[in-house]
Order: structure tokens, then C-alpha cells, then sequence
């Protein structure tokens, strides 16, 4: 028997260790697309943990009825379905945003994060511990989305969330609200996120050795003094 | 004439990959050889272009007689996934260099998002069948121009001393924010 990681661990892991958009680069077409401003990045990210949970959810159900030949293409099918409930409401509810996402909300489909958890972990998990997997990869997309929309918008165009928080003497970067200035961003964070790990790491390394020197020289004495 | 402006309207302004981040899996995923890019290339050249004819047909004589349009992505994405693996099964019988050369790829491309990005495309600029066409090849080219060009960016990168943080993933995007800025130059080269 596999020994079960805690429940909260579901649900946490997702938010920074496995990270779906930064750490494992999965759903990179909306990470890049839709980061425009902070508030479509955390549109956008909203509606994939919606089709995420639900997918996940039933994926989880059926997952021993389905045969593993056709599994790919049932998993599909479910998602499309989900993201096709999300397309219409949004098109009823928020026509606005509806519009400024535009093709990228059906491309939810084709989403790697959603399909690569149903892959991953519905199809061998129960539903409960499924929809707290999807909800933390849910939360770990829009805290990256966020941040990659925040980081343009302030930017680009020196406000955040609609408000300005830059003067109007600071010139906006207007490469940043290009595609260009996506590449730009998301390659810079992964970069920074990336040396802070490496630091971390030689740290550690640093005071594993820091011990081992220690109780080697404590070996030392006690021979030396024996 | 209409024609050919669509055709470089994909290729070049609004590159599928540089400019609508569509196929950034394989442009990352893919990129490191010039010999694996460029078939993969147009491996999906080929699958965009008869997606391109599908989704049409589909869409325009199927969804909207009946009145069922909100069944597009459903339709849409089983479409291309029978399709790519049609295309598999028709060159592992025709061809078995071609089959060895591409077989890797071609599964990988149901998932891209090139492919059904071009059939959301196709409804939502209301294209006919023969722009279609054409609208697939522009973005088949386009996404094999990126491709290619990135590849060989990749392998004179090899050569370079990057810093540890950025190599890999973090270097190669930014190499693609740098090629994204060099096409803005074709943008206002011709208006659509």
C-alpha cells in the first residue's frame, strides 16, 4: 500500500513546489496570452480552475469504467464540455471580459495544466482528494497569472487592477503590454525564481557540510583526548 | 489578392506563434535542433491545413444548419484528434521513412494549441472555405518560420556562457520576447 500524502499536502503542493505555470511550465499559451493586465490574468485563470475542479471532479468517478485506450479522448471530451458551460456563462454574465479573452477561454481545452492533472492524478485518485489537487493547481495558476498581469500592468501602463499607482511622470513601457513584453516577463520571473532556488540549495548544501566538518573535528578531539 | 494578404497577414504579422502564443509547447519543447524543428514544422503545417478544411466543413455545414454552434469545441477537438490520428495511421502506410521521422511528433500535435486556435479562428473571422485553406498554410508557414529560427537561435546558444538561473527554459523565452519584438517590424506592413 502507497502511503498517502495528507490532505492538506494535496492542496498545498500545488500552490508553489508544483507550481503549474511556474515551476512545472505547463498552460503556457494563457500564461503568456491573457497577462495583459492583472485582473484578465485572474479572469482567465479563474475560469480554468473552474473547468480544472469540475474535470478533475468527474474525471475521478468515472476513471475505472473508462477503457485506457480511449481515455485521452474521453478526458477531452469532459473538458470540452466544462469549458463550454464556462464559455456561455461568461458570454451571458461578463460580455466585457468575455470579449478582451476571446479566443483564449475556448483554448482552455487544449490546456496542458488540466489535461496533465487528469492524466496525472484524477485518473488515480478518488474524487475528494482530486478536487483538492485541481484546487490547488487552481490557486497556484492565479497566483503566477496574477503576478505576471500585475507585474505587466504597472508597467505598461502604470496602473493595477484599473487604478493608477505609478506618476504620471513615469513613461509606460509599452513593450510590456506587446507579446513581446510576455516573453520578456515570464522568462525574467523564471529566471529570479530559478536563482532563488539555486540559493536556497547552496545554502543547505553549505550547512550540511558546516555539520559534517563539525562532527568530524568532534571525532577528532575525542580520538586526540581518547 | 485577398488571398495572398491573408497568407502573409499569418505568416508574418500575426504569427501564430510570436504574436498570439499559440504552439508555445512545441516552440519550446521542440526547438533545440534545427533537424527536429523544421520537420515538426511541417508535420503540423500539414495537420493545421487539413484542420483548416474540417472545421470549416464541420462548422459552416453541420453546426450552423442545425442550429447546435455551442457544440463547437466538443466537435472541434474530436475532429482534430481523429484526425491526427488518421494521418498517422495514412503515412504509417505510405510511408515508412516519413512515419519514423515524424512518428514522435505527430501525437503531440492533438494537443496543441495552434490547431484549434486555428479552427476558433476560422469561425470567428468568418473565413470562407478557400481563405481557409489558405489561413492554414499562412500559419503553418509562420509557425515553421518561428520554429526554425528559434532552432537555430537554440543550438548558437549552446555555444554561449549563460548564467545558471536562466539556462533552459527562462534564456529560451526570452530569446523568443526578442524575435516576437524583431516581427513587430512587418506590423502596419500591410492592414487587415
Amino acid at each position: 500500500m502507497k502511503k498517502q500524502v495528507s490532505l492538506v499536502r494535496e492542496y498545498t503542493k500545488g500552490i508553489w513546489d508544483q507550481n503549474p505555470a511556474l515551476r512545472q511550465l505547463l498552460g503556457m499559451c494563457p500564461t503568456l496570452a491573457v497577462t495583459v493586465s492583472a485582473m484578465n490574468g485572474i479572469a482567465m485563470s479563474l475560469a480554468a480552475t473552474f473547468v480544472l475542479v469540475f474535470s478533475s471532479f468527474i474525471i475521478s468517478l468515472v476513471r475505472n469504467f473508462i477503457p485506457s485506450q480511449v481515455r485521452i479522448a474521453s478526458y477531452i471530451v469532459i473538458i470540452a464540455t466544462f469549458v463550454t458551460i464556462v464559455d456561455l456563462v461568461m458570454r451571458a454574465q461578463f460580455p466585457a471580459m468575455s470579449k478582451e479573452l476571446g479566443p483564449y477561454i475556448p483554448l482552455i481545452v487544449v490546456n496542458c495544466i488540466i489535461l496533465g492533472r487528469a492524466e496525472a492524478f484524477a485518473s488515480k485518485n478518488g474524487p475528494f482528494r482530486s478536487i483538492l489537487d485541481a484546487l490547488g493547481m487552481g490557486t497556484g495558476f492565479l497566483i503566477a497569472l496574477a503576478a505576471l498581469g500585475g507585474i505587466r500592468e504597472i508597467l505598461g501602463s502604470r496602473s493595477l487592477l484599473g487604478m493608477q499607482v505609478l506618476p504620471d511622470a513615469f513613461e509606460p513601457w509599452l513593450v510590456m503590454i506587446l507579446p513581446a513584453g510576455a516573453f520578456l516577463t515570464f522568462g525574467l520571473c523564471l529566471g529570479a525564481i530559478n536563482a532563488l532556488l539555486n540559493r536556497k540549495k547552496n545554502k543547505e548544501e553549505e550547512a550540511l557540510v558546516a555539520r559534517h566538518m563539525e562532527q568530524a573535528n568532534l571525532a577528532l578531539t575525542d580520538v586526540k583526548e581518547g | 489578392m485577398e488571398l495572398l494578404l491573408i497568407f502573409i497577414s499569418a505568416t508574418l504579422i500575426n504569427n501564430f506563434v510570436l504574436a498570439y502564443f499559440l504552439g508555445i509547447c512545441p516552440f519550446i519543447g521542440v526547438s533545440n535542433k534545427l533537424s527536429s524543428a523544421f520537420p515538426m514544422g511541417l508535420a503540423t503545417t500539414f495537420v493545421l491545413v487539413l484542420t483548416a478544411i474540417a472545421s470549416w466543413l464541420i462548422y459552416f455545414l453541420i453546426l450552423v444548419p442545425y442550429h447546435v454552434e455551442y457544440l463547437q469545441y466538443v466537435a472541434f477537438i474530436l475532429v482534430i484528434a481523429a484526425l491526427v490520428q488518421f494521418v498517422e495511421m495514412v503515412i504509417k502506410k505510405v510511408s515508412q521513412p516519413l512515419y519514423r521521422a515524424l512518428g514522435i511528433f505527430l501525437p503531440l500535435i492533438t494537443t496543441n494549441c495552434a490547431i484549434l486556435g486555428l479552427a476558433l479562428f476560422i469561425v470567428l473571422k468568418e473565413y470562407n472555405f478557400m481563405e481557409s485553406i489558405v489561413f492554414g498554410i499562412g500559419a503553418g508557414a509562420g509557425f515553421t518560420l518561428a520554429i526554425s529560427i528559434m532552432a537555430g537561435i537554440r543550438e548558437e546558444l549552446e555555444l554561449a556562457n549563460v548564467p545558471k538561473a536562466f539556462q533552459g527554459a527562462p534564456i529560451t523565452l526570452i530569446v523568443a520576447g526578442l524575435l516576437a519584438l524583431a516581427f513587430m517590424g512587418f506590423a502596419g506592413m500591410i492592414t487587415v
